[in-house]
């Protein structure tokens, strides 16, 4: 998959909170990704994400006024005797604004403030097949950790 | 999981030429850093000539060049030209239409999706990466690496 930068590459980006104002737009950005448009799934995260909350974490990547991606994470605490750690559980950068170091800058705006919340690790859950998204995350440093995840398929 | 020889050698070569593409680098120089016989790595080397991964240029201080693009070369592109990388093909080996045989074979599936997974998302570039991070490691703590680079016999 390879996808050319077209949107004015090079040209400065800043990084925001996100506000429920931005509904549409996370939307939109997702939608154009998985093909899926979940209103009341990135409502309900925006709630519970972007109001800041502490340790949470919903941040937006514009150009020039224009969003362009976003990413969300959170820190979480002994789940599975886990010690507090950052989770990454969504990333996201426009088709036309990829390969232009925005994902990376993502990253490390979710991880500062992960640090700043006094956590000294971060983890995600990646699909095995999503090759992107995986050598996106192994180009960040990012390894296999302690946990693997399990499931069963549920009988009614 | 254990790689064979030949692997190992094609990925030590292709990781030194693709520290500098523009370089060229012998055989006889790889073969030296890494202290492995030089005419099994020209083998190697030839394999990889043939994959299209590395570019051998003639003439007086010939060798060898590193070819494609770092960021985009995973470690599953190499390997899979010197053995078969968690190759599902269980299903040729005796009793594996058994409930016995499918019920290993899920089993075993699952780690070769975890393998193919791994290596095929590590990109040359990310592995220059953790080798310059596992360099800077050892020079910060330079007492304990020779400590365990000489262990006790
Ligand atoms: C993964 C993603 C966030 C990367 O964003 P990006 O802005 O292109 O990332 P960067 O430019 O910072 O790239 C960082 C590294 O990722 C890797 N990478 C990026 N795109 C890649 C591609 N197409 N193929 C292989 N590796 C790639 C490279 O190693 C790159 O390193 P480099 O900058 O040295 O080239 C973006 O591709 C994306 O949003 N993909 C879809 C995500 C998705 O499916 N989300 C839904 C589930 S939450």
């Amino acid at each position: 998959m390879e996808h050319r930068n077209t949107e004015m590459p090079g040209v400065p980006f800043d990084i925001r909170p996100a506000r429920a104002a931005d509904l549409q737009t996370v939307v939109s950005l997702d939608e154009e990704t998985t093909g899926i448009a979940k209103v009341a799934y990135w409502k309900d995260r925006l709630e519970r994400y972007a109001g800041g909350q502490p340790d949470r974490y919903f941040l937006i990547a514009e150009k020039e006024g224009r969003p362009v991606g976003f990413i969300v994470g959170e820190v979480r605490a002994w789940e599975f005797g886990s010690p507090p750690s950052g989770w990454i559980f969504a990333i996201n950068v426009n088709r036309g604004a990829r390969q232009d170091g925005l994902g990376t800058q993502l990253f490390e705006a979710v991880c500062d403030r992960f640090r700043r919340s006094g956590v000294r690790q971060v983890r995600t859950m990646i699909a095995k097949e999503d090759k992107l998204v995986m050598s996106f995350f192994r180009s960040q440093g990012m390894m296999a950790g302690p946990f693997v995840e399990l499931e069963k398929g549920l009988a009614p | 999981m254990k790689i064979q020889k030949a692997t190992r050698f094609a990925l030590y070569a292709v990781l030194e030429l693709a520290r500098d593409p523009e370089r060229q680098f012998s055989a006889g120089e790889i073969a030296e850093r890494f202290e492995i016989s030089g005419h099994h790595l020209s083998k190697v080397l030839r394999t990889l000539g043939r994959a299209g991964l590395v570019e051998a240029l003639r003439g007086a201080g010939g060798g060898y060049r590193f070819r494609g693009n770092r960021k985009r070369v995973t470690l599953l592109d190499v390997i899979q030209h010197f053995e078969p990388v968690a190759s599902r093909d269980g299903a040729r080996e005796p009793g594996s239409r058994t409930p016995e045989g499918r019920a290993l074979g899920r089993v075993i599936d699952e780690i070769d999706d975890i393998a193919r997974a791994t290596l095929g998302s590590i990109t040359l570039a990310t592995m220059r990466k953790l080798i310059d991070q596992d360099r800077r490691e050892a020079a910060a703590r330079p007492a304990e690496r020779r400590a365990r680079a000489s262990p006790v016999e």
